[in-house]
Parts: C-alpha cells; structure tokens; sequence
C-alpha cells in the first residue's frame, strides 16, 4: 500500500472519494508520522483521539454521501486559531492551558467541509518572529538539512505549520500571515503558502497580532491544494467587520494552466543590494520559466519598497500592543500574583512572566511608536508610507496581473544564527511585508534548491481579490520548475 | 445677570464646559450583540467580545449608530458621514480589552447649539463641540470581598455618547439648565434615558475662573458628577477654590479633581487616577464609519418635536409665557400632560392649572409627573367643571385637594360632597335674607353710604351656603335687595 502521508491534499481527495482507503486510514497513517518526528516539535498540541473520532464521523457522512471540499483529509492547524475545548496557546506561557469554548470561524468553515484535525501546530510567539524560535513551547526544527546536517530554523511564524507539511506530518495546514508568516516559512520549507487578500478570510477568533495585517492562508503541498483549501477557508463573516462581503469564487477551477498574454511585472527595487546570487539566479529562472510560458515579463517599480520593512516595523508593533493589552491575567491564561500584591502588580508580574522577550519587545516598540511626541514622527508617518507603498502598487497593476519576486533573502539558516540580531531577523521578511502593508494575495512556491540543497521559494503579487490568477500562474510556474526535491527520509 | 465671584481683588468671571456621558438607549452593546438591561445579576450581560477573550472582534451595533445620529439631529448639530472609531489604551481590572473604543479626531456628530432656558424665561445659546459614541468599562466592586475587588462586566461595551459643550456656560445656574435641556432633549428623542441616579448620565465639568474680559485660566476637570445639583455645587465650590488660590499668589495646575459632597470640597486625584497617555489610533478592527444622506435623513423623518419648538408653539397657540413654556417643556411627560389638559379648552387657564396647582402638590409631595395621581384628563373635567360654572373657583380648589388625596374624578366629587353651585335664585335669596335680618344696623350702614360693606355680605352669604352659592348672582341679588 502507498505511504498515505506522501500523497497530496488534491491526490487524497480523490482517493478517498474513489473508497481507495478510508479517512481513519488517512489519518492514522499521519498520526504515526507525527509519532515518528516528533523531534521537530512542529505541534504543541496533538489531538490523536479528536483526529480518529473527527475521522470516523467523516467516514459516516462520506457514506451518507455528504463529503465536503475537505472530507476527511487531516490538517493541522497553526495554534493560534482558537479550537473548541483544545488548548489553543499562540505560542506563548501567559495562554498555557487555555480552552476557548468556541471555535474560529476558518477552522469551523474547514471543518463544515469535512477536515480533520491532527492537532495544534507550533508557532513564534503571538506569530512574531520569522524563525519559530520564540515559541514558549519550544523551537520547531526544519525536515530540511544543509550539508552540515546541523538543525535549521523552518522559518516563522507559521514554523509548525510548514514542518507539518514538508514532514508529511499533515496533509496541508493552516497559517497566518501578518509580514510574511506564511510565505517565508513555505519557502524555507519547500512547500506552497498562500496569504489570501486581507479581508478574504475571517479574523474572527484568530489570536490578534496586527490586526490590519493578519490573513489566514493555506500551507500545502502544491498550488492546487493551497486552490483546494482557500475555498473551504474564504468567505464573508459578519463577526469580522473587516471581512470582505464577497462571493467566494472557484480557487482549483482557476488553474487553467494557461497564461499566455498575461503580463508579470519584475519590481525592480526588490534587487537589493547583497542579495545572494543563488537568489537573483532563482528569480532570472522564474522569469524565464513564465517567458516560456508564454507570458509577458515586463519591469515596473514600486519606488516605497525600502521603506516598507521600517513601516511595517512600527505598524504592526503598535497594533500588537493595543492586541496584546487584554492578556492581563486577570480572566483566562497564566497569572501570577503575591499575597498582597496590588492589581499593576499582578499585570506586571503576569505579564512579565507570561511573554517571551520577542513579544515583550514589539509590545515595547509599539507603545513608543504610539506614544504622545512620537505618535506623528512613527505611527502616523507610517500610515502614510503604507498607503503610498499600496499606490504603487496599484499602479503597477495598472499594467501587469501579477508580480514576480523572490520570497526570502535566503535559504533557511541554522538555530541560534540571528538570534543576537533582532534587526538582521527582521530583514527575513523584506519581501513579504509589502504585499502585506497593501493588503495583496501572495502565493510562495518553491522552484529551486540552495548550493547548500535547501528549498528556495518564489513569490507572486496578485490585485486585490484576485487570488485566481495568483493561483493561475503559480501553477504554471509549479509545473515549469518541477521542484520534486524532498527532505531527507520524505523521498517519494 | 451676571454671574461673578467677588474676591478679595475684586469680582471673577467662571468658565465652564462640561462633558456628559450619555448612555444610548439600545438593546445590545455598542459591538457585541449582549443586553444592556440594567440591575441583572453580575456578569450576566457579557458576551465573548465583552470579555475580550482571544480573537474576538468587535461589530458595530447600526441601532447605536442611528441614536448617535438622532441626537445630532436633536443637537441641531453637524452630521459626519465619516468617522472613525480609536483605541483608547489603558490597563484598568475594568476594562477586558486593555482599550476602550472610543472616537477621537472623527467624531460621528460635530458642531451643534443647545438653547439653555434660564428660570428668569430668558435664553442662551451654548455651543457642543462634538458628540462621539464610545464604549462603557465595567463596574470595579470593592466592597464585595475583604482581600479582593470584584468585577462586574454587564456594562463593558455598553454605547455611551459623549457629549462636549464649548466653554461658553458662566455659571452654576447656566450649567444646571444646560444639563436640564439636555436631559430634556435625549429623553424627547428617546436616545437616553437621562437617570443620573443611575449613571445613565454622568458630567464632568471643566472649570476655570478669570477676570471678566481676559483670556481663559487654566482649567480643572471635575470627574464623574451624578446629579445636576452636585454638578451646580460642584462648580461653584472648585471656582472659589480657584479665585482663593490665585488671590493667595498660588497657580492653578491644570489636573483632574473629585468632588467630595459630603465635604463640599473638590480635591485632586491620586496621580495613579489622573490621565495617562492614552496612545489613541484608529481601531484596526473597525472600517471606517461611513452612512449616506438617506440614512440622515431616513431618522430625520422619525424626530419628534422637540423642547424648542414645543415651547415657541406653546407660546404661540396658546399664548402662554416663555417662563410658562418653558416649564412645561421641561420634560416630555409634562408637555404631554399639559397638552391632554389644554386640548379644547383655555391654554392659559390650563397652563395655570398644571403649572401652579398640579406642580405645585406634585413638587411637595415629591412625586414625578408620571405618578401624579391626578390624571389630566381628570384635571381637564375640573377645569370644565369651572367653566360651565357648575363649580367656583374656590370650591374648585378643594376638589382639586380631594383629587390629589384620592385620585378621583372630578364630577363625582362635586356629585358625592354636594358641591355644586347654588345657582337657583330662591334659596340664594333666603341666604341672603337671613343675613339681612340678622344684622340691620350693618345693612342701614350700606345703605347710608359705606358700599363696602356689600363684601362683608357676600361672605357671609357664602359662608352660609358652604361656599357653594354663585359669587356673581350673591353680589347682584346683595345689591338688588339692600339699595332696591
């Protein structure tokens, strides 16, 4: 019988549909990969009894011939989606052994489809950080492994998720992307991340980071999976007013695999100055790959680009720290307090105690940023750039349906290596955070390997809901780069 | 009349502005779908978003956004069609979020007038500044519990409006009618329902003293105020504390104060009280606030009259007094009252009915309008029984008592205690005949000249008839049969 964790979400949709094997088979085969790897600390939480029984009522409605999109394919879910009487910790101490009683609306829409969930995976801290080293529970290590065989970060935040998935741990997973949480994990992972447009799935009982920023996505194996799952996660929310009132579309029926005569725009202000060749090689080989394909590359400029990190550094911090007021240890998570202590005690000590110091340190960044005196110089000031870094946007899409651009500066570096660095970490995500300040669906596909023989993802830009020709193109673009290299021991 | 406090430099001029917090008449919260019901049980008013558990997100509740606009309108006041909800961050065990949202630099309601009805009739024009919606804390109970403080969050989320006038009120009197009108405006447009006693509307002051014709002094904000009386107090205690400070040589600090009433002083919060830096900015979780003209106007067609204009028709169909007007626009029930007594009948006499008698006992017996046991309707069949003259004036004072007492109607007092007026001739004049005959020296007196006298009959005749005789057919058969 064939490994059922190797197979994709598409292939085991369709097996499943065909009775080749059941959704119990299916997700007994993934919780003993999860046994099996367990060393790379991908999940915080593993739910196997929820998975079986989620499993085994997904086989009765399959034979009641009510199969959802998802029916009975197992998913893990990044941890700071709230479950329904599961732990749900966001990574962090001040959360531990916190059981929402209700359920976030994405994991709900993927379970009204018919997903099953494996268990709760493993993040940076409140989804801040570009290298799962800040989870309270524990750095996730990278299925990949450079020649020095050394154990790599998989990225961040959404670690647990792409390891998940690159270990064959999960058939796909969810992810959110607030700055790149998505896309540079996949990258670095070899799999495919998709950050829809904002507003195109609820935030609606997602622990908040940036408000403004955060989307949840899908991680999956190829782009027709990450098609697959989008439409079982979109959709209007009332209970999120930011949520867009549109009509979900058909993601997979997207993948015409044609694209001749559409035009892709290279930025040129993503070539930064350092950017490692075997980067700028990758890149020249997408482009070439779509040329081939018969679309039309042509450059364009988003001019804002170098002030998009510092942007979103002061964005997404100050709204973090509004977001992160509420865990005061006063109604849910950790507190700690003395006799006699006095309330700002308790709020000091807890929240001392319950945040990591990457946590601590945006919530710092954020209330300076907000500050009175500094409010105009940083907040607003910010405000302002984002809106001329969506402009520019909007202007090259004006003339181009997508844009093309390397996902990371790098391939995945080991543990501990920029951990001294906070600013050398954050450039991680310099080609992610400017489709995430504008609110735009990006899409990392993997389409190379380093000299060192580790993944390397490319990323597409699409317009504001239009996540099918995002999907169009990455699929062209799977095809054309035929990227079939897997972590060691996930050899097909 | 102005108002002045005399130091011992000479006299000071006060500022005041004052900011009210008015709770909106709404089924649920502000961005959650919870009760607002008050008086429940602790903390069962609390949604998910209320207690900010993780991940909620807060939805704007379209009713408090019509309120909010109502009262603008009301407020004749600037109608954004754009606005925008902000963060106000502060860590209080009250406060779930962390941040209250509230409306900052766009507020939903700008510029508006409220015209102040002072007790001598005239009037004054003060300017409101904005009106924004924002959300209520709970409620920290520190009496529950020897070690720790307990919460009650059914109010966390609740719409408040908050109300800012310009600086243009110069005396206690001017902010106790401000706050009337006010209170009288909401309560028209049914968008608060104005119990201070409950904290459906609370005031803070902002008060500053200078010398008539200089530029504004340095002002002090008094918190949280729970009557229009303490409101009135409060100001006047904290503008001669002021005069005092600055004729001692000392200097005003700009700070927030409480006011203590049992002591009837003001004095500063503790510094851990007092305002921080509130780091506003515009809630990532809110889109803007954005509504069209048919929305306005949509909740234009459904204002009531309002105080103004009820007053300017009062004193136009019905010829009343603006001070009359005035009184009875006051509150809505009382408009109402006067209007059911009035309608078909004399305004004035009506108004004077409702004003000086009815008022009057209600006000001694501290019962509001709504429990008078004297209907109007009941009050409207008194003055008809005057009217047709089945009654005297005088007799129908006594009814009037008996109805304030008893809560009964009219006509069957008069009916059941014999009280209608004598107006057949023949046993007015076997009143007025034993009179006569019981004192001839008095009667020669009118006779010889002292016509006076004729009133001294009068009384005498209707004491005789227990008051019920006719006084108009008493004087005329007096006359007829002592000067022929």
């Amino acid at each position: 019988m064939t490994d059922l964790t190797k197979l994709t979400l598409a292939e085991a949709r369709d097996g499943l549909a065909k009775g080749d094997y059941t959704s119990v088979e299916l997700t007994e085969a993934h919780l003993k990969s999860m046994d099996a790897h367990r060393n790379l600390n991908a999940y915080i939480t593993e739910t196997p009894e929820k998975a079986i029984e989620m499993a085994k009522a997904s086989d009765a409605k399959r034979a009641k011939g009510e199969a959802g999109k998802m029916e009975g394919l197992p998913i893990a879910v990044k941890d700071l989606f709230c479950t329904e009487g599961v732990q749900t910790t966001a990574a962090s101490h001040i959360l531990e052994g916190f059981k929402p009683e209700y359920e976030s609306t994405v994991t709900s829409k993927l379970f009204d489809n018919g997903a099953v969930m494996l268990g709760k995976a493993n993040l940076d801290e409140f989804a801040m950080g570009s290298s799962n080293t800040s989870s309270y529970y524990g750095n996730v290590i990278n299925p990949w492994k450079d020649k020095t065989g050394k154990d790599l970060v998989p990225g961040g935040s959404s670690g647990g998720s792409a390891a998940a998935v690159a270990a064959n741990m999960a058939l796909a997973a969810t992810g959110t992307d607030t700055g790149g949480s998505i896309r540079q994990p996949a990258s670095y992972c070899g799999i495919v991340g998709m950050k829809p447009t904002y507003g195109r799935c609820s935030r609606w009982g997602i622990v908040a980071f940036a408000s403004s920023l955060d989307q949840a996505g899908p991680m999956t194996k190829t782009v027709r999976d990450a098609a697959i799952m989008l439409g079982s996660m979109a959709g209007h929310d009332a209970k999120d007013s930011t949520s867009a009132p549109m009509a979900v579309p058909d993601f997979e029926a997207a993948l015409s695999g044609d694209i001749r005569g559409m035009k892709i725009g290279i930025p040129k202000e993503y070539r930064v100055d350092g950017m490692p060749e075997e980067i700028s090689k990758l890149w020249d080989e997408g482009v070439a790959m779509l040329r081939d394909a018969g679309a039309e590359v042509v450059d364009v400029t988003l001019p804002h680009t170098k002030y998009a990190l510092g942007t979103y550094y002061i964005v997404a911090p100050a709204e973090a720290s509004s977001n992160l007021a509420r865990y005061d240890g006063l109604r849910y998570g950790q507190r700690v307090m003395d006799e006699g202590d006095s309330l700002d005690d308790m709020y000091m000590k807890s929240r001392a105690a319950g945040f990591g110091k990457e946590v601590q340190r945006r919530i710092m960044i954020g209330t300076y940023v907000l500050s009175a005196g500094y409010y105009d110089a940083y907040y607003n000031k910010a405000l302002k750039v984002r809106r001329r870094i969506y402009e520019d946007f909007a202007t090259a899409f004006g003339t181009v349906d997508a844009i093309l651009a390397p996902t990371a500066p790098s391939a995945a570096f080991a543990i501990g290596e920029n951990e001294g660095d906070p600013v050398k970490m954050y450039l991680n995500d310099v080609f992610t955070v400017p489709a995430s300040l504008a609110g735009l669906p990006g899409l990392s596909l993997p389409t190379g390997l380093s000299s060192e023989g580790l993944p390397l993802g490319l990323q597409l830009i699409g317009k504001p809901f239009d996540e099918e020709t995002v999907l169009r193109v990455g699929g062209v673009l799977e095809s054309a780069a035929n990227f079939t290299a897997k972590p060691a021991g996930q050899e097909g | 009349m102005t108002y002045v406090i005399e130091g011992s430099t000479g006299p000071w001029e006060i500022v005041v502005g004052l900011e009210v917090h008015c709770q909106v008449v709404s089924n649920s919260k502000l961005f959650s779908g919870a009760s607002t019901t008050f008086g429940n049980e602790a903390n069962s008013n609390v949604s998910l978003v209320d207690a900010a558990m993780p991940g909620m997100l807060p939805v704007i509740n379209e009713e408090c956004v019509r309120q909010a606009v109502k009262t603008g309108l009301g407020l004749k006041a600037k109608i954004n069609k754009e606005s925008v909800f902000s963060r106000k961050n502060y860590f209080y065990a009250d406060l779930p979020q962390g941040y209250q949202i509230s409306q900052f630099d766009k507020p939903i309601v700008g510029k508006g007038t409220i015209i102040l009805d002072m007790p001598d009739g005239s009037t004054k024009s003060v300017g409101i500044e904005r009106l924004h919606l924002e959300q209520d804390a709970g409620k920290s109970m520190h009496d529950q519990d020897p070690k720790y403080s307990h919460i009650d969050l059914n109010r966390s989320g609740v719409a408040l409006m908050e109300i800012v006038s310009d600086p243009d009120i110069r005396s206690p009197e001017e902010a106790g009618a401000y706050l009337t009108k006010l209170r009288a405006i909401v309560r028209y447009l049914g968008t608060c329902d104005g119990n201070m006693n409950e904290g459906s509307m609370r005031c803070d002051a902002n008060v500053s003293v200078r010398r008539p014709g200089e530029p504004f002094g340095t002002r002090c904000e008094i918190k949280n105020v729970n009557s229009i009386r303490f409101v009135m107090q409060a100001i006047e205690i904290e503008a001669k504390r002021q005069v005092e400070v600055i004729e001692g040589g000392g200097e005003i600090i700009q700070q927030t104060r409480l006011f203590d009433q049992r002591l009837g002083e003001t004095r500063a919060m503790r510094s851990k009280e007092m305002a921080h830096d509130y780091r506003y900015f515009p809630d990532p979780d809110l889109l803007p606030l954005v509504f069209d003209d048919a929305f306005v106007s949509e909740i234009e067609k459904t204002l009531p009259e309002l105080p103004d204009e009820k007053k300017a028709r009062f004193m136009r169909e019905n010829g009343l007094s603006a001070y009359d007007a005035g009184v009875l626009v006051a509150e809505k029930e009382k408009a109402d009252y006067y209007e059911v007594v009035a309608k078909g009948r004399d305004g004035k006499l009506a108004a004077n009915w409702v004003i000086t008698n009815l008022f009057g006992a209600l006000n001694k017996a501290e019962v509001g309008i709504a429990d008078s046991p004297v209907s109007a309707e009941n009050l409207g069949k008194l003055i008809d029984l005057i009217s047709n003259d089945t009654i005297s004036g005088r007799i129908a004072k006594d009814v009037f008592e008996i109805m304030i007492e008893t809560g009964g109607d009219p006509e069957k007092i008069v009916e059941e205690k014999g009280l209608k007026q004598i107006t057949d001739t023949g046993a007015i004049e076997s009143a007025i005949d034993e009179v006569i005959a019981a004192n001839p020296d008095k009667v020669q007196e009118i006779r010889d000249g002292k016509e006076k006298m004729l009133g001294w009959f009068v009384g005498q005749v209707m004491k005789g008839t227990g008051g019920k005789a006719n006084p108009g057919m008493v004087n005329k058969l007096l006359r007829d049969k002592i000067l022929g």
